[in-house]
C-alpha cells in the first residue's frame, strides 16, 4: 500500500511537470510589446512552484513509503516540534512568495499605472448580449455623445448615436471587427451597453472586466510578430479572436468578434471601406 | 512543549476563562437550557452572555456590510438626492432610550430582590418597545406621504434598509421583553435564574447603541 | 484523582428523549444533529455529482441526447439535448449546492456538531435548541434551492458567485434569472442564517464547556479548527447575508444599489434603475467569498492533522505553529478578497496590495504543509483508509494550493483568470481536497457515530479511484487554462481556438475520468449504508487515539459520559511516549510523561 502511494503520486507529480514542461497545452505566441514579460512571469512562478511541488509531492511519497508500518515496533521519533525548523521554512516561503510577488510588480505597473501615450489611436469597444460592437471617431478625432434611448440593435444603433443632430457622430464608424495598425499604440475604451463582460484576447496578453456603468481604458501596442500568426490555423494571418470572459447569459459561449491587425496602408484602407459602409 | 502532569484548574463559575481550561460546568444546577428533554442540561450563565455576545458580533457585521455598502454607493453616484428625516425619529430615540432605561431599572430591582418595581418597570420597558416601533412605522408612513419610497432614491432606499433592518432586529428584542413580563413571577420568585433578564438586556442596550450609530449615520451621510 | 469522584457523583438527571420526532427529527442531541448535517451534505453532494456528470457530457458532447433528462427537465432540455442555458443553470446549482451545503454543512456542522462537544468533554452544545434551529434553517434553505428545478424556467444560470446586474435585473437578463434567482436569493440568505446560528454555537460551546483541565493548548487541533472556522463563519456570512438583502431589493423592490444607469436588455432601456454599482456586489460578495473558502478547508486541515498524527503514532509536529498558522490563515483571509478582482476594474494599486497579502497567506498554509510531512518523519505510518485520506489531502492541497500562487499575481493571472487554470485549482483545494478531509473523517469517526467499522477493504478500492480518478479530472484543467479555454462556456463549438482536437480531445478525457470517479462514489455510498447495519461491531477506542470521544462507548450513550465530568491532564497527542507503558496516552489519563 505504501509503495502503491509513493509509486501513484511520483507518477502523477512526473506526468505533470512533463506536460507543463513540455509546452503541449501551452500559451499562443506572444503579440504584444508589454507580452513578453507577462509571459517571463508566469515562467519564473512555473519554475518556482514546479520546484516546490516536486519536493512537496516526492518527499510526501518517500516518508510514507520510508516510514510505513513493517510491524517491527519499531519505536518513532517522539518530537512535539522544532522551533529553528519552523521558523527556517517559515521565513524561507515568505521571502520566496513576497520576492516573486514583487518581481510581478514592474510588469503590473507598466501595464497599468501609465497611460497611453499622447499619439495613441482611440478606440471605443462595447460589450453587450452576445455581441462586441467597436467605434472609431473618424476624421474628426471626436466621439460623437450617445442617447441611450435611441439604442436599437433592430435599425443598427448600437451605440445610440444622433447622426443628425450631433456634428460629431457624423464621421464616427462603428464596426463588428476591431481593426487596428500594427506597431502602433492603441487605446480601447471599453463600456458594457447591459450586464458584465470582459475583453480577453490570448495573444496581446490583455485581459479586462467591461463593468456596467463604467468606462475602463486599457492601452496596448502590437509587435511586428502580430501580422505572422492568428488564433487558429483556419483564420488568415493577423486575425485573433477576442473572445467574452465573464458570465453574461445563455449566449456567453459564442460572445466572439475578431482583432484584425494590418499595415499601417491595410489599416487606413479598412478604415475607408468600413466608414463607407456606414 | 513539553507536557507534564499538571493538578486540574478549579473550576471557573463564570466559565468563558480562556487560559485556564474549561469550568467544570460550574452551575449545572441551573436549568432551562434548550427544550423538555433537556430540563437540566444547564449551561454555566456565563455562556449565555457568551452566545449573546457572538450574536451581536454577527449583527455588527451585517450593519457594519450596510454602512459600507451606503459609503460606496454614495461615493460615486451622481443619483444621490439628499432626503429630511422626519423629525419623530429623535422622539422615538428618547422613547427607545427610556426603554433602556426601564429595563435596566428592572434589573438592578430584581437582583436586589425589589419585586414590585422589577415587574413594573419590566412592563414599562416592553410597552416602551413597542411605542418605538409603532413611532418607527409613523415615520414611514410621512416619508410615503411625501412621496417618498423605498425606490424613490438611492438615499430613501438605505433610509428604508437601515430601520427596517433595525425594526426587525427590535422585534426580536421586543418578543424576549414580553417574554419576561410572562414569566415574571418565576423569575421574582427565583424559579427560573436571572441570567433570561440579563442577556435581555445586553441585547436591548445594544439596539439602543445600534440606533444611534445608524442616526448618526442617517443625519451625516443622508 | 478526588476531583473524579466528585465529579463522578454529580447528580445528574440528562434524561434522553423518546417518541420518535423529539429523537430523529426535531432531535436536541448534538450526535443527532451531526448526523442530519452529515446526511444533508450527502444527499446535496450526491445532487451535486450526478449534475457535474450531466455538465461533463454537455461539454464533449453538446447535441448528445441524455437519456430521462428530456423527461425530467422538457423545457432545459427538449428531447434530451441540453440548451446553453441549461448547463449554465446545472453549473449554478452544482457550485452553489457543493459550497454552501456540502463544504459549509458536513465538515463543520456534521462532525463538527457530533465529535466536538464529546472532545471538550460536555455532554452537549451549549444552546440544543438553537442546534436544531440552525439544522432545519439550513434544510430549509436546501429545500427552497431544489424548488428551482421545478419551476417553469428554471434554475438561475448567473453561477454561484450571482454577478450584478446580470443577477439583479430580472427576466430579462435571461432564462433563469426571474423567479429562479429569486429563490437562489432567498435559499441563500436562510443558509446564512443557519450558519450564523450554528457558529455562534460553536464559538461559546468551546470557549465554555471544556472539561477542567482541558486548557486552549491542550485542545486537539480538530477543535481548534472548528472554533477558527466558525469565527470565520461569524463575520463573514453576516456580510452574504447583507449583500443577499440589498440584492433581493433590487429584484423585487425596485431599488438600484447594484444596477446602473442606462442599462438596455433586449432593446429595452431600464429607465427605473439608476446609477448602482456592480462593483459594490463584487466586493461584499468576496469579501465573504473568500473567509468562505477557508471556511471550507480549515475542518478538513483539522481532522487531516488530527488523523495524520493518530496513525503516525507520533505527536503533530508543532503543534502551537499549527494554531498560529490556523490562526493567521482566518485573519489573513479577510484581506484578500480582491485577488478575485484583478480584472474588475478595480484600482491597480488596490489590486497589488491585494495580490501582496494573497501571497502572504500562502506562508501559514506552508507552514502547515511542512508540519504534516514534519508528522511522518519518522513515525510508524498505519496506513488505514482514514490515513490514507488524510495524505492524499496533502498532496491535492499542495497541488491545487500552488496553483494558487499562480492567480495571486495580477500580471499572471491575466492571462489566467476565468479560464479553466481556475477551474482546476479550486477543484483540487475545495473540489477534492476539503473533500477528502469529509472522507477522513468518516471513516476515522465512523465507528463511534455507528458503533461499527467501515470496511477497509472497499474503503481502499475507493480511495484509489478517487485519488487517481480526481487528478485526471482535475490536473488538466490547468493545462486547458494556460492554453485560454474559457470557463462557464456551454460549448466550446463556437471558438476557433477551442474547437479544435487539441482542446476537445482532453476534455473528453476529463469527461471520462469523471464519469468514472463519479461512479466510483457507489463504492462509498454501498460501503456506508453496509456498514452502518452489518459492518463488524467497535470497540470503544479502534484506532488507540487519544482524545476523549475514544474514552466512551461506541456509539456513545445519549449524555456521552454518562454523568461524570472528565478532566483532562495531556495534550491531545501524546504518541510514543518513551516510558510510558501504551504507545498512546489518553487526555484523561493522570500517567506522567516525561516529554522531551
Ligand atoms: C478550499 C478552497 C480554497 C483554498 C484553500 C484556496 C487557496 C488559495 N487560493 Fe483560491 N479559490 C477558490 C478556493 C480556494 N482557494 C475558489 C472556489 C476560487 C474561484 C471562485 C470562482 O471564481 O468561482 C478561487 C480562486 C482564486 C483566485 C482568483 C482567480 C481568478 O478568478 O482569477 C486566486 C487569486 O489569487 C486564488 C488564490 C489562492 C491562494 C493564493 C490560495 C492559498 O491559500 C494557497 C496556499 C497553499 C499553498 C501555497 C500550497 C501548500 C504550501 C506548500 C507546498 C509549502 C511550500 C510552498 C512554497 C514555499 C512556495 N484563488
Ligand atoms: C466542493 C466543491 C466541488 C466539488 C466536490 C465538485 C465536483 C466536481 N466538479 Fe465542480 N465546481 C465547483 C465546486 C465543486 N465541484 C464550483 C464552486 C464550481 C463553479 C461554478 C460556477 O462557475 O459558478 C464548479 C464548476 C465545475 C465545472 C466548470 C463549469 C464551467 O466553468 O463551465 C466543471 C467542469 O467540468 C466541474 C466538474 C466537476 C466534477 C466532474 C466534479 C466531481 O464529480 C468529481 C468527482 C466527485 C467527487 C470526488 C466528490 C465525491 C464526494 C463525496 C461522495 C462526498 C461524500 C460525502 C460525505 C462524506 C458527507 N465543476
Ligand atoms: Cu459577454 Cu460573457
Ligand atoms: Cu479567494
Amino acid at each position: 500500500m505504501a509503495l502503491a502511494f509513493a509509486l501513484v503520486v511520483a507518477i502523477i507529480t512526473v506526468v505533470s511537470v512533463y506536460i507543463f514542461a513540455a509546452h503541449i497545452w501551452w500559451f499562443p505566441p506572444n503579440i504584444s510589446t508589454h507580452g513578453a514579460a507577462v509571459d517571463h512571469q508566469f515562467t519564473l512562478t512555473l519554475i518556482m512552484c514546479g520546484v516546490v511541488f516536486v519536493l512537496a509531492q516526492l518527499g510526501l511519497a518517500w516518508f510514507v513509503y520510508k516510514y510505513r508500518d513493517k510491524g517491527d515496533g519499531r519505536k518513532v521519533i517522539y518530537s512535539h516540534g522544532n522551533n529553528t525548523l519552523e521558523s527556517t521554512w517559515t521565513t524561507a516561503a515568505a521571502i520566496l512568495f513576497i520576492g516573486l510577488n514583487l518581481m510581478g510588480y514592474r510588469i503590473w505597473a507598466a501595464m497599468h499605472f501609465t497611460g497611453p501615450a499622447p499619439g495613441a489611436i482611440r478606440i471605443q469597444a462595447q460589450g453587450q448580449q452576445f455581441a462586441w460592437y467597436f467605434r472609431y471617431p473618424g476624421p474628426d478625432g471626436q466621439f460623437g455623445p450617445t442617447h441611450p434611448e435611441q439604442v436599437s440593435d433592430s435599425s443598427g444603433n448600437f451605440y445610440g448615436l444622433d447622426r443628425e443632430k450631433d456634428a460629431a457622430s457624423k464621421d464616427d464608424i462603428i464596426t463588428a471587427t476591431l481593426g487596428i495598425p500594427v506597431g502602433k499604440e492603441i487605446e480601447v475604451v471599453l463600456r458594457s451597453k447591459d450586464v458584465g463582460h470582459s475583453f480577453f484576447v490570448r495573444e496581446l496578453r490583455v485581459h479586462q472586466d467591461l463593468v456596467p456603468g463604467l468606462e475602463i481604458p486599457i492601452h496596448f501596442t502590437t509587435t511586428g510578430d502580430a501580422l505572422n500568426h492568428s488564433s487558429d490555423p483556419k483564420l488568415p494571418n493577423g486575425t485573433y479572436e477576442i473572445v467574452c470572459t465573464q458570465l453574461c447569459g445563455l449566449g456567453h459561449y459564442k460572445m466572439r468578434a475578431f482583432l484584425k491587425v494590418m499595415t499601417e496602408a491595410d489599416y487606413e484602407k479598412w478604415l475607408q471601406d468600413q466608414a463607407a459602409s456606414q | 512543549m513539553a507536557t507534564v502532569l499538571t493538578p486540574p484548574k478549579p473550576a471557573t463559575p463564570s466559565g468563558g476563562d480562556f487560559s485556564g481550561g474549561g469550568n467544570g460546568f460550574g452551575s449545572r444546577e441551573f436549568g432551562g437550557g434548550g427544550g423538555p428533554e433537556h430540563q437540566s442540561w444547564g449551561v454555566p450563565a456565563g455562556t449565555y452572555r457568551t452566545g449573546m455576545w457572538m450574536a451581536l458580533v454577527a449583527i455588527v457585521m451585517l450593519f457594519a456590510a450596510f454602512t459600507s455598502a451606503l459609503v460606496v454607493r454614495k461615493g460615486g453616484s451622481r443619483d444621490w438626492m439628499p432626503i429630511a428625516l422626519p423629525p419623530i425619529l429623535y422622539f422615538n430615540t428618547v422613547i427607545l432610550l427610556a426603554s433602556s432605561v426601564a429595563l435596566e431599572i428592572s434589573r438592578r430591582a430584581l437582583a436586589t430582590g425589589t419585586v414590585r418595581r422589577f415587574k413594573v418597570s419590566l412592563n414599562a420597558a416592553a410597552i416602551l418597545g413597542v411605542a418605538f416601533i409603532g413611532g418607527q412605522f409613523i415615520a414611514w408612513t410621512q416619508l410615503a406621504a411625501h412621496g417618498v419610497f423605498l425606490a424613490t432614491n438611492p438615499s430613501s432606499s438605505f433610509f428604508y434598509l437601515l430601520t427596517g433592518a433595525h425594526a426587525v432586529h427590535l422585534l426580536g428584542g421586543v418578543t424576549a421583553l414580553f417574554y419576561l413580563v410572562w414569566r415574571a413571577p418565576q423569575l421574582a420568585s427565583g424559579l427560573k435564574k436571572p441570567v433570561a433578564v440579563d442577556v435581555t438586556a445586553i441585547y436591548w442596550h445594544f439596539m439602543d447603541g445600534l440606533w444611534i450609530y445608524l442616526l448618526l449615520l442617517l443625519t451625516v451621510r443622508l | 484523582m478526588a476531583e473524579m469522584q466528585v465529579h463522578s457523583e454529580a447528580v445528574h438527571h440528562h434524561t434522553a428523549p423518546t417518541g420518535f420526532i423529539r429523537k430523529y427529527i426535531f432531535s436536541l442531541d448534538h450526535k443527532v444533529i451531526g448526523k442530519q448535517y452529515y446526511f444533508l451534505a450527502l444527499a446535496s453532494v450526491f445532487v451535486g455529482i450526478v449534475l457535474s456528470v450531466l455538465m461533463r457530457w454537455h461539454l464533449v458532447w453538446p447535441d448528445a441526447h441524455i437519456p430521462l433528462l428530456g423527461m425530467l427537465s422538457p423545457n432545459g432540455a427538449p428531447g434530451g439535448v441540453m440548451t446553453p442555458e441549461y448547463y449554465l443553470s446545472l453549473m449554478t446549482l452544482h457550485g452553489t449546492l457543493m459550497v454552501f451545503f456540502v463544504l459549509t454543512t458536513a465538515p463543520q456542522s456534521g462532525f463538527g456538531n457530533y465529535v466536538l462537544p464529546i472532545q471538550l468533554g460536555a455532554e452537549d452544545m451549549a444552546f440544543p435548541t438553537l442546534n436544531m434551529l440552525s439544522f432545519w434553517t439550513t434544510f430549509v434553505g436546501f429545500v427552497v434551492l431544489l424548488a428551482t428545478f421545478f419551476i417553469a424556467d428554471g434554475p438561475p444560470l448567473s453561477g454561484w458567485t450571482a454577478y450584478a446586474p446580470l443577477s439583479a435585473v430580472g427576466p430579462a437578463a435571461g432564462p433563469g434569472e426571474g423567479l429562479g434567482q429569486t429563490l437562489w436569493i432567498i435559499s441563500i440568505a436562510i443558509f446564512c442564517v443557519g450558519s450564523l446560528l450554528g457558529a455562534l454555537n460553536f464559538i461559546a460551546t468551546t470557549l465554555d464547556l471544556r472539561a477542567k483541565g482541558l486548557t486552549l493548548t491542550r485542545m486537539p487541533l480538530t477543535v481548534w479548527a472548528w472554533l477558527l472556522t466558525a469565527i470565520l463563519a461569524l463575520l463573514s456570512f453576516a456580510v452574504l447575508l447583507a449583500a443577499g438583502v440589498l440584492l433581493l431589493l433590487d429584484r423585487v423592490g425596485g431599488t438600484s444599489f447594484f444596477i446602473p444607469a442606462n442599462t438596455i436588455l433586449s432593446d429595452r432601456l431600464l429607465t427605473n434603475h439608476s446609477g448602482g454599482s456592480p462593483l459594490l456586489w463584487q466586493h461584499l460578495f468576496w469579501f465573504f467569498g473568500h473567509p468562505e473558502v477557508y471556511i471550507a478547508i480549515l475542518p478538513g486541515m483539522g481532522v487531516t492533522s488530527h488523523i495524520i498524527s493518530t496513525f503516525s503514532r507520533k505527536p503533530i509536529f508543532g503543534y502551537k505553529a499549527m494554531i498560529y498558522a490556523m490562526s493567521a490563515i482566518g485573519f489573513f483571509g479577510f484581506m484578500v478578497w480582491g485577488h478575485h478582482m484583478f480584472l474588475s476594474g478595480m484600482s491597480p494599486y488596490t489590486g497589488f496590495a491585494f495580490s501582496v497579502m494573497t501571497m502572504a497567506i500562502g506562508v501559514p498554509s506552508a507552514i502547515k504543509t511542512f508540519n504534516w510531512l514534519g508528522t511522518l518523519w519518522g513515525g510508524r505510518l498505519r496506513l488505514t483508509t482514514a490515513m490514507l485520506f488524510s495524505i492524499g489531502f496533502v498532496s491535492l492541497f499542495v497541488s491545487g494550493g500552488l496553483s494558487g500562487l499562480f492567480l495571486a499575481q495580477p500580471p499572471v493571472d491575466v492571462n489566467l483568470h476565468a479560464t479553466y487554470f481556475v477551474v482546476g485549482h479550486f477543484h483540487l483545494v475545495m473540489g477534492v481536497a476539503a473533500i477528502f478531509g469529509m472522507f477522513a473523517g468518516t471513516f476515522f469517526w465512523f465507528p463511534k457515530m455507528f458503533g461499527r467499522m467501515m470496511n477497509e477493504t472497499l474503503g481502499k478500492i475507493h480511495f484509489w479511484f478517487t485519488f487517481v480518478g480526481v487528478y485526471c479530472i482535475f490536473m488538466p484543467m490547468h493545462f486547458l487554462g494556460v492554453a485560454g479555454n474559457v470557463r462557464r462556456y456551454s460549448r466550446f463549438t463556437e471558438v476557433n481556438f477551442l474547437n479544435t482536437p487539441h482542446v476537445i480531445d482532453l476534455h473528453i478525457f476529463m469527461s471520462w475520468a469523471a464519469f468514472i470517479t463519479a461512479g466510483a462514489q457507489l463504492i462509498f455510498l454501498v460501503n456506508l449504508f453496509w456498514s452502518m447495519f452489518k459492518g463488524e461491531k467497535a470497540s470503544e477506542n479502534p484506532w488507540e487515539s487519544t482524545t476523549l470521544e475514544w474514552t466512551i462507548p461506541s456509539p456513545p450513550p445519549f449524555d456521552n459520559f454518562a454523568g461524570k465530568h472528565p478532566v483532562v491532564y495531556h495534550g491531545a497527542y501524546e504518541y510514543g511516549v518513551p516510558g510510558a507503558e501504551k504507545d498512546y496516552i489518553m487526555q484523561d489519563s493522570p500517567e506522567k510523561v516525561s516529554g522531551t
